[in-house]
């Protein structure tokens, strides 16, 4: 039933604790609700066909009804409305406070992106870890102008107001991983706030709390991959060559950029480097100034980690022409942001 | 036909419409003005469900495609659902259906229609000048920080509340004392009691909209900081101002609605109301309710528990209010002789529209939905359902109720119901995958969207187009009948409104003789005069 009235209703699945018991009560409002409309459709259907104008027939009874069926009328909704308002809001109470001891995560969103700082471990970009099981209680600002958290799959909702902290909390049921959108209409990139929950396991959290990140064995590109995705680059860069919030990752290294103040740049590991901690030095034409800096949030590893993973980017063609970073005919490639600038 | 000519032929020339004080014409001035409005708001609704149509970009920007929702918004809010109906069929039918010859200030009256003008003009030089992208909400801080121009269009916003605030004035004055003789408060048409309310809520709630848009713009201009964290304000209290107005500006849109639902369905059923006193007082039950509930637009705003909890239990409240009319309306049916005409057709509309927008209304008042349901396409579909359905479709059960009264002619019955067909079905298919869409928690203001969003996003875009050519269609065919309608004689449905005591068109002073009134309007009941 459950499952059928979810899928009729195109609800998305139910990750969080709270996400069934709200259902639920959505199914019987829908079901109340559409009954009623059912009864009232036929009556006033029944009435147009039933006492439709006839030729000769235009005189009609004065009819009002019993003051008793008025108030039986108006009494039976009254007490349905306030029954759907003590329940709605006992579980909007629940909504407030978290059960038990819960992790804590600040979030802080901004134009156009959200920052994780958990209290326990590691902080992060557009990337949320959370274990399952356990409580989460996010403790919500906002660096510019209103935001709202949004999890579809969680059912929760959480306005992150400059110059206030908000909170809300939630227990994903499984490990898996949910889209975060922006609920609060935020400017040009408002639909472009990239963002995702990744639940994990109890062991998996831990390990993720101990610090897998500052190892970095292994395939040094591999491991910046995996940075990548942790600290959201990967939602404003692509790596397949089409256009993001940011230029794309694609033949970036050894290309020549084209920057805002109209100079031309080489992209080295310098560069990528100095866009890692201070993006607003050299934008990219065509680009927002949105970035924010990794400074103090990126480690040394984790950066020379970006920077091989990004060299290792290359289109077959890129490849084949330049393998030399130093400026040569071959790597002023069409794939560079500034080909493409200029429509913002 | 009596030998004096009807308003529409005293006196000729352009020059005599635009400086007339006769309430009949102020009413058709308006008349024109917010059709326009309303025609120029679903232009820019057409546009941004065109780009709606794939999940990337379609054919504009995401700044362009800000800009056509901020546009279609203030459009269809400020110059055509608040003024609608009260400036147009409430400018022309109320004095006549109290028995007076005008309003009680009729040059005021064409300043309102002035400054209306006035109020337009601004705020679609300055959007189109200043590329305005706050949406109609205009929520700080983003309206102050911006770098579009907020001012000229908050400017023209408060102009068009300078307008609405004198029509309200007039209204109330006139209801208050150019009564005829004989009608007592209980004998008044329906229509006068939604309008009389809607005039009360204008009165009382515009100023505050317009205290919250001056902040706007100083905190634009000026760097004034009001609602600005980095200056010590709160852009929580600008939501609050703001829907303080913005709530009760609902029953503004919904209330001459109810109006014109109430005398149409009375006419067309050729029946009593089932409740008249139900039906009157409900909507200034409304009125003063509706002026309660505004914090449940801010459920998830983080404020408190408490605030909820009671906005909540409030809005319950107006929900029962517009269930009685509703209930009411459908008995008013019962026993009748009910004629399957076009503003019948628009009344049956309005009843599916306006019962599911308020059903859905139930549902989001309750606190923990409202969490899943906030800012996202489920509101945009409830709110489209009971406001703009309630409204357009009013409206146009109004002007088709109202068409041979106005003007003398009728219109093409088989057309009228065509397009009602098509306004219609095309309203259900445009908003019902929106639900679908709030569930699924798809947020609204998106220029880009999930592609699991896409097929309902097709069937709302295909939805508009028919709307589009609904209305189109009601166009032609109205224009038609103003000059090849055939006469509709002064009563063409065989109504006991008051309204049709006087001629079709009405004389200039609307009565040969001042009327006396005996007994109450919709008294279908009594032998045939």
């Amino acid at each position: 039933m459950n499952e059928l009235m979810r899928r009729l209703l195109m609800l998305p699945e139910q990750a969080s604790t709270i996400a069934g018991p709200l259902d639920r009560l959505h199914y019987a409002e829908f079901l109340a609700l559409n009954l009623i409309a059912l009864v009232l459709g036929a009556a006033g259907l029944w009435f147009l066909v039933r006492y439709r104008r006839r030729p000769g027939r235009l005189a009609t009874p004065r009819f009002t009804y019993p003051v008793w069926l008025e108030a039986t009328f108006i009494g039976g909704l009254l007490a349905m409305f306030l029954l759907w308002f003590v329940l709605g809001y006992r579980q909007y109470l629940g909504f407030q406070v978290p059960p038990g001891e819960a992790v804590e995560v600040y979030v802080t969103a901004k134009q156009w992106m959200w920052k994780f700082a958990n209290a326990e471990g590691p902080s992060a970009v557009g990337v949320m870890t959370v274990p399952a099981g356990r409580p989460v209680k996010l403790i919500l600002t906002s660096r510019d102008v209103i935001h709202s958290f949004y999890v579809p799959d969680f059912r929760i909702k959480q306005d992150a107001v400059p110059g206030r902290y908000t909170t809300v909390w939630f227990e994903a049921r499984e490990p898996g991983r949910h889209q975060i959108l922006c609920a609060e209409y935020c400017g040009t990139g408002h639909s472009q706030m990239p963002g995702e929950v990744v639940v994990l396991s109890g062991r998996d959290y831990d390990a993720w709390l101990a610090g897998e990140r500052v190892t970095g064995e292994g395939d040094l590109a591999a491991f910046g991959q995996r940075v990548a995705a942790d600290q959201g680059c990967l939602g404003c860069h692509t790596v397949n060559g089409t256009r993001g919030l940011g230029p794309t990752w694609r033949d970036l290294y050894g290309s020549t950029v084209s920057l805002t103040d109209g100079s031309r740049v080489t992209a080295d590991e310098a560069y990528l480097t100095e866009s890692m901690m201070d993006p607003q030095a050299k934008v990219v034409a065509g680009y927002p100034p949105v970035m924010p800096s990794y400074l103090g949030i990126l480690e040394a590893p984790e950066t020379a980690a970006l920077v091989q993973f990004i060299k290792s980017i290359a289109s077959e063609a890129a490849r084949a022409g330049a393998p030399s970073p130093t400026a040569s005919p071959g790597t002023s490639g069409p794939a560079t942001s500034g080909a493409d600038g200029g429509d913002r | 036909m009596s030998a004096e000519p009807d308003y529409l032929h005293a006196t000729r020339g352009l020059g005599s419409w635009l400086t007339t004080t006769d309430h009949k014409r102020i009413g058709i001035l308006f008349l024109w003005t917010v059709s326009a409005a309303l025609l120029l708001g679903g232009v820019f609704a057409i546009l941004l469900r065109l780009e709606l149509l794939t999940p990337g970009r379609t054919f504009v920007d995401p700044m362009t495609y800000n800009r056509f929702f901020t546009l279609h918004g203030v459009i269809m809010v400020w110059m055509f659902m608040i003024p609608s109906i009260p400036t147009s069929f409430g400018n022309f039918m109320l004095p006549i259906m109290l028995g007076a010859k005008d309003v009680a200030f009729p040059r005021l009256n064409l300043a309102s229609w002035y400054v209306y003008l006035a109020g337009a003009a601004i705020v679609l030089t300055g959007m189109v000048l200043g590329g305005t992208d706050t949406g109609w909400t205009f929520y700080t801080p983003y309206s102050s920080k911006t770098p579009a121009d907020v001012a000229p269009v908050v400017l023209g916003v408060f102009v068009l509340g300078v307008s609405t605030i004198i029509t309200g004035i007039n209204f109330i004055v006139t209801t208050h004392t150019l009564r005829a003789r004989g009608m007592t408060w209980h004998r008044m048409p329906l229509f006068v009691w939604s309008i009389y309310a809607t005039s009360v809520i204008q009165v009382l709630a515009t100023p505050v909209l317009g205290m919250a848009l001056v902040l706007v713009a100083l905190d634009h201009a000026l760097a004034l900081g009001v609602f600005d964290p980095a200056a010590g304000g709160d852009p929580i209290l600008y939501q609050h101002v703001f829907w303080f107005y913005s709530h009760p500006a609902v029953y503004i849109m919904v209330l001459p609605a109810f109006a014109v639902i109430s005398e149409t369905v009375c006419a067309l059923s050729h029946k009593n109301p089932a409740s008249y006193r139900a039906i009157a007082y409900s909507s200034v039950g409304i009125a003063f309710v509706g002026f309660l509930t505004w914090g449940h637009h801010m459920f998830v705003s983080g404020m408190s528990a408490l605030d909820v909890g009671v906005f909540s239990v409030l809005s319950m409240l107006v929900a029962i209010f517009s269930a009685i009319k509703v209930f009411a309306w459908v008995g008013t049916m019962y026993r009748g002789s009910i004629a399957f005409r076009t503003p019948m057709a628009y009344v049956i509309a309005f009843l599916v529209l306006f019962g599911v927008g308020g059903m859905t209304g139930v549902a989001v008042a309750t606190a923990a939905l409202d969490v899943h349901w906030h800012d996202t396409y489920f509101i945009v579909a409830h709110f489209h359902f009971i406001m703009v359905g309630g409204t357009i479709t009013a409206f146009l059960a109004g002007l088709h109720y109202w068409f041979p009264k106005m003007f003398g002619r009728l219109y093409p019955e088989r057309w009228g119901l065509l397009a009602a067909a098509l306004v219609f079905g095309g309203f259900l298919l445009t908003f019902i995958p929106q639900f679908l869409l709030g569930n699924a928690g798809m947020p609204r203001r998106y220029y880009e969207y999930p592609e699991r969003y896409q097929a309902l996003h097709v069937l709302s875009t295909g939805g508009s187009w028919l709307i589009g050519v609904g209305l189109a269609v009601t166009v032609v065919y109205l224009v038609w009948a103003l000059r090849y309608g055939p006469p509709s004689g002064d009563n063409p449905w065989g109504s006991k409104g008051f309204e049709w005591l006087a001629p079709s068109p009405p004389p200039p002073h609307n009565f040969h003789e001042t009327p006396v009134i005996t007994h109450g309007p919709h008294e279908y009941f009594r032998p045939e005069a």
